[in-house]
């Protein structure tokens, strides 16, 4: 139980390790993968509060990855073209600064996962999964078939937005913007699972009755769980939409989904680090094997196999023991 | 005579064909153990479950502290005090014994939407829930976790549990459901001292354990209520002796 937060903090620092390597190096390319590994851990962050401490299996996080990349997209491509969003009754018009972009990803993000969470948590179980696969599949066949911002094809963006002080055009810079971001939800994460909310989401998982019993309405609490969830997910797609300066709707689709699903599942479910090693795992195993198949992802595939059937704590349960640290 | 606690009135529930709770009214007074008996499947637990606020009613009413609370939902009514004991065992199995009780209390003090402080940080709380263990006798087992405490201390882990909504009363399903013979004198003298913290509406097979404690007893068969009375009368009841106690103690 005492090595967690030793493997934690190693996976963790490697992560900004290999950032600096590489620019000392002069490897931009090693750069954006450390990058996108932090911005798809975030990803993974935001749904493990949900899968992790809630036990909702939300097969639609690809929505509000999508989403934010949306809210991105759609903010510069009006910048862009210096043609305003809306003009009546009030005008809306493009922007490039991040901060602004963050806070709009994350609100559309917030109110579509109060939507979808308000209908899809009255199930539970194979339905609730089904609910938000098909959430997230309605919002991607909307996007390929709506022309305004590129439909099928997606949409760029020439150059990356901007944040006060930093020149987001050089990738290290750029990186340790991401870096920091995950670095304050792992915090948020980890200060909500020991909060009374987290207590009582984390006893929801476990026994609803009971819950009940106490006068907490499961339900509240994991629509809350649920908001918090896509909101940090949603961040994450506004990060990856401005790393790729492209966004275009296959990150809405259910693979997206799938693909979170396996960094929190590869790391160990639950684990507050889990999103960071399964994400940085991910990567790793697309450069490594890529070169050696087209099908890297058969091995990936294998590899789940492993991690459901046998070292169920995930690569952290492997390196820290299978016990989940509790209070 | 004082107002009772908990009132049911006229309580109907049919599933299908089934009449499983037929018309039934009970009161439960301030101070009084009233236990509820019946053979198996006379719709005790269904009666139980539409006073929790688990099952809604398909007629009449309940009304908990002069309010009628019939159409509250299960966390409301625990809110306002009515503290539950289950048939199995409820308990959430990956926490400790503390940890549980402490999620009780933030249950019932409405305070679990806070999401940045610690929940197990508050030196108040964590008193309470040990003063709680220690009127249990599971204080030495805190550190422990739910699924691995053993099946008679998680029935006292429950009644810890309800004891931190600080109850006005006490719904308590079978609590010495599957405990040996020591088992169960220890949880009648602990039921016994309970009483004076809120009254107890006791479900219960165990006739030695009931004739004990209960104040008044009532007696369900299929769905209704066939008598209400002291141990005496109940004892002496000829449709309670053809009903439930036996044909034997008749003679």
């Amino acid at each position: 139980m005492k090595r967690e937060p030793l493997v934690n903090a190693a996976l963790f620092l490697s992560l900004p390790a290999v950032a600096l390597w590489a620019v000392s190096t002069d490897e931009p390319f090693t750069i954006t993968l450390a990058t996108r590994t932090a911005i798809l851990a975030l990803a993974g962050v935001g749904l493990n509060i949900a899968l992790g401490q809630g036990g909702l299996v939300s097969l639609g996080h690809a929505a509000f990855f999508g989403l934010g990349g949306y809210a991105m997209g759609v903010l510069a491509s009006h910048a862009q073209t210096q043609t305003p969003i809306l003009e009546w009754p009030v005008l809306i018009e493009g922007a490039t600064s991040m901060p602004l972009i963050w806070l709009v990803a994350m609100a559309v993000s917030a109110l579509a996962a109060l939507g979808i969470g308000a209908l899809s948590l009255r199930t539970s179980g194979v339905y609730f999964i089904m609910i938000t696969l098909a959430f997230g599949q309605m919002l991607y066949y909307f996007a390929i078939s709506w022309p305004a911002y590129g439909g099928e094809d997606g949409l760029s963006i020439h150059l990356r937005n901007s944040f006060p002080g930093l020149n987001t055009l050089d990738p290290i810079q750029f990186f340790g913007l991401c870096f920091v971001l995950l670095c304050a939800a792992l915090l948020l994460s980890a200060r909500l699972k020991r909060s009374p909310f987290g207590l009582a989401l984390n006893a929801a998982r476990q026994n609803p009755l009971r819950v009940r019993a106490v006068g907490v309405r499961p339900f509240s609490l994991r629509l809350t769980a649920f908001v918090i969830s896509g909101v940090i997910t949603g961040l994450a797609g506004a990060l990856f939409a401005d790393l790729n300066r492209f966004v275009s709707p296959s990150m809405l689709s259910w693979h997206t989904s799938g693909e979170i699903i396996v960094f929190v599942l590869l790391g160990g479910v639950g684990r507050l680090f889990g999103p960071v090693a399964g994400a940085g795992l991910y990567i790793l195993l697309e450069q490594l094997l890529d070169g050696v198949s087209d099908y890297w992802q058969v091995f990936l595939g294998a590899l789940l196999l492993t991690v459901v059937l046998i070292a169920r704590g995930g690569l952290i349960g492997a390196l820290a023991g299978s016990e989940v640290a509790h209070d | 005579m004082t107002d009772p606690v908990l009132a049911v009135h006229g309580l109907t529930k049919s599933f299908g064909a089934l009449t499983a709770c037929d018309g039934v009214s009970l009161d439960l007074r301030p101070g009084e153990i009233h236990a509820l008996i019946g053979p198996n499947g006379a719709g005790k637990s269904t009666l139980i479950k539409q006073i929790a606020g688990e099952i809604a009613p398909d007629a009449g009413t309940i009304h908990f502290l002069g309010r009628d609370v019939t159409d509250l939902d299960a966390a409301a009514r625990a809110r306002m005090g009515l503290g539950r004991s289950f048939q199995i065992s409820a308990v959430i199995p990956e926490f400790t014994v503390l940890q549980n009780v402490i999620l009780a209390q933030l249950g019932a003090e409405g305070r679990v939407f806070r999401f940045l402080r610690a929940a197990l940080s508050d030196r108040r709380a964590l008193g309470r829930a040990r003063d709680q263990l220690e009127r249990v006798r599971l204080a030495h087992r805190l550190a422990d976790r739910a699924s691995e405490i053993s099946h008679g201390e998680r029935r006292r882990l429950e009644l810890a549990m309800a004891l931190a909504l600080r109850p006005r009363a006490f719904l308590l399903d079978e609590p010495m459901a599957g405990m040996g013979a020591e088992g169960v004198v220890d949880m009648t003298a602990l039921l016994d001292s309970l009483r004076f913290e809120a009254p107890i509406l006791l479900i219960e097979h165990d006739m030695d354990a009931v004739f004990a404690l209960a104040d008044r007893i009532s007696v369900l068969v299929y769905g209704a209520l066939i008598a209400t009375g002291g141990v005496q009368e109940i004892k002496r009841n000829r449709a309670v002796q053809r009903a439930y106690l036996g044909e034997e103690e008749v003679a």
